[in-house]
């Protein structure tokens, strides 16, 4: 006998346990996959109210030229532009600040582990409300964030799970191949750029596929910063798409799909790196 | 090897040494700092500490803050809108925690081993998590239509249940994005007991089979004790995050109908951002944090002791 999994299904073998088996699985995937299927048909289907789905006759484009009318595409180029530069950012901090706490021994590094997941521990939706306040007047800097594309990505640049991953993985680079570098006579930023950075590739993966689904999904920080319809992403778009004189619920389907789709293409297309943040982060808590 | 590849320069300045040391020390290392801790000071710390100052203020712009002490915090422990809104959460993170916690495991023995076809019933199964919350949230809203055709009463129809109101009823509307919470959370548990059932001793499961132990009893006393450290940090992961919950009901529900399902955010968000009362908002926010942080030293210290 053997003991690879707890339940041991591999081991029913015969027509009626493959029967059984394939009617289970089959069920989870449509359980779970089964509403984002549905709006990929619907999205590009004539549905106009929410009682009336049916498989398509014939695909139609008018949800997504209706899409267009309703401002959609500027409010995705919204999203993209604050993920695009939130994402750069993000990556950027998270690399410096890793490389001081996983390469460097200063006074002091217990506190700033300990204020790294102190961020953690708060949740964002619970300092909104006074970050709101802060975005509006930047105490010393006398700025105000709001309705500026800055007050949706500044506040997205330091993210504690991306340091802490990222200073777990260089710790893993091995001292020697640094050392070597630089008794070569490579400087600091030389030994950063050209060794440092090309050997945590594989990190760098992971926390940019998070920090696409993070940046992608924030809803209360735009909710917040906007203070015109213009500068909506295209998440807090959704809710004033929910009819239409034509389409009905057409434009909100296309919108859903759009707002769905890149989180979902990146998970796909970084699944490796998507799944060791995953296992990484939640061992580590 | 290296040593005798370098540039002669080096040999030239071999005092630099001292020098450089230091810089590649403290100095540097605060450098490479500085943007995270800039970043996490404006948008983390200070804000913080301005919810803090603010929940003992009535805050008027322009007309300058007016000391009201605790006066925030009693309105949040004894407004009925607030004691139920605090009801509706700690339900909701309930229902949702031990939903996809039950279910996420349940899902977990069913895919894991090595197959291909697991491997794909997984990584669909898994989708949900990465999506964007409002947008699945609108999907589920359609999906939940209360007619009798709409879309999901069509499919319980088929055994002969329903028409169910869904999110239209104060009875169902929590239950309705419970369940909604459960799907999108479910397979994230599910994934993290994969991984640690990976890590089972698999030669108990022989020693356990050659005492005659059944399926069932070797899952007491085998699996789901080796899992306890898996299951303690999805519990503390998933209440935390059903005590924050927001977008879920203010796309689905805003709170309604009737504040059958308003939650705390929901509610703290309309008084600060629609009622401008950021104090009272503030001291919501703070009750909130203390409730999540009160949450996770609990299971830190029932973990310790458990162990």
């Amino acid at each position: 006998m053997r003991f690879d999994t707890t339940l041991g299904l591999e081991s029913h073998k015969g027509p009626v346990a493959t029967v059984l088996k394939f009617v289970l699985y089959a069920g989870i995937v449509i359980i779970f996959t089964g509403p984002l299927v549905g709006l990929l048909v619907s999205a590009f289907n004539h549905v106009v109210d929410p009682t009336h789905f049916s498989l398509p006759e014939q695909l139609t484009l008018e949800n997504f030229t209706k899409a267009g009318e309703r401002k959609v595409y500027l409010y995705l180029v919204n999203s993209f532009v604050v993920v695009g530069f939130g994402l750069l950012l993000q990556m950027v901090v998270s690399v410096f600040a890793a490389y001081a706490l996983a390469r460097k021994k200063f006074r002091g590094m217990a506190v700033v582990l300990l204020l790294m997941l102190t961020t953690m521990m708060i949740p964002e939706e619970i300092i909104a409300i006074p970050l709101s306040v802060v975005l509006g007047d930047l105490p010393v800097l006398h700025t105000n964030l709001l309705g500026s594309y800055a007050g949706m990505i500044l506040p997205v640049g330091a993210w504690g799970f991306s340091i802490l991953v990222m200073t777990e993985f260089m710790k893993e680079v091995p001292v020697e191949i640094e050392e070597a570098a630089r008794i070569d006579g490579a400087g600091e930023l030389r030994t950063f750029f050209t060794i440092i950075l090309p050997l945590c590739r594989p990190a760098l993966g992971v926390i940019g596929v998070f920090g696409f689904t993070m940046i992608w999904d924030q809803y209360l920080l735009p909710l917040i910063v906007a203070t015109d319809s213009d500068q909506w992403t295209l998440p807090i778009a959704l809710r004033t798409l929910r009819s239409d004189e034509e389409v009905g619920i057409g434009v909100l389907l296309a919108a859903s799909l759009l707002a769905l789709l890149p989180s979902v293409i990146a998970f796909l297309a970084f699944q490796r790196q998507f799944m060791r943040g995953l296992t990484s982060g939640a061992v580590k808590g | 090897m290296t040593v005798t590849l370098s540039p002669p320069r080096d040999q030239v300045t071999p005092r630099r040494r001292p020098k450089s040391r230091w810089r590649r020390g403290p100095l540097v290392a605060w450098l490479y700092l500085t943007p995270a801790l800039l970043l996490f000071l404006y948008f983390k710390f200070i804000p913080m500490f301005e919810g803090l100052r603010m929940s003992f203020y009535e805050v008027r712009p322009y007309l300058g803050d007016r000391w009201v002490g605790l006066d925030n915090y009693r309105t949040i422990l004894t407004d009925s809108a607030f004691t139920s809104a605090m009801w509706h959460t700690v339900l909701l993170a309930a229902g949702t925690t031990a939903g996809s916690i039950l279910l996420g495991l349940l899902l977990a023995l069913l895919v894991e081993g090595p197959a291909r076809y697991l491997w794909f019933v997984r990584t669909a199964a898994f989708l949900p998590v990465v999506t964007t919350i409002a947008a699945v949230a609108e999907v589920w809203r359609i999906m939940y239509h209360p007619a009798a055709d709409g879309l999901l009463n069509s499919i319980i129809g088929w055994v002969g249940l329903g028409p169910e109101p869904f999110l239209a009823s104060e009875h169902s509307s929590l239950l309705s994005i419970m369940g909604m919470g459960i799907w999108r959370a479910a397979p994230y548990d599910m994934m993290i007991f994969v991984a640690g059932l990976v890590g089972v001793d698999r030669t108990l499961y022989e020693a356990a089979a050659v005492d005659g132990a059944t399926l069932w009893q070797r899952f007491i006393k085998v699996t789901l004790p080796a899992l306890r450290p898996v299951f303690w940090i999805l519990f503390t992961l998933a209440a935390i995050r059903g005590l924050r919950i927001f977008v879920e009901v203010y796309v689905m529900t805003n709170g309604g109908p009737n504040g059958s399902s308003e939650v705390l955010m929901t509610l703290i968000y309309k008084e600060g951002l629609q009622n401008n009362d950021l104090g009272l908002a503030s001291a919501g926010s703070l009750v909130l944090f203390l409730a999540t942080l009160f949450l996770t030293v609990v299971v830190q210290l029932v973990r310790r002791r458990s162990s």
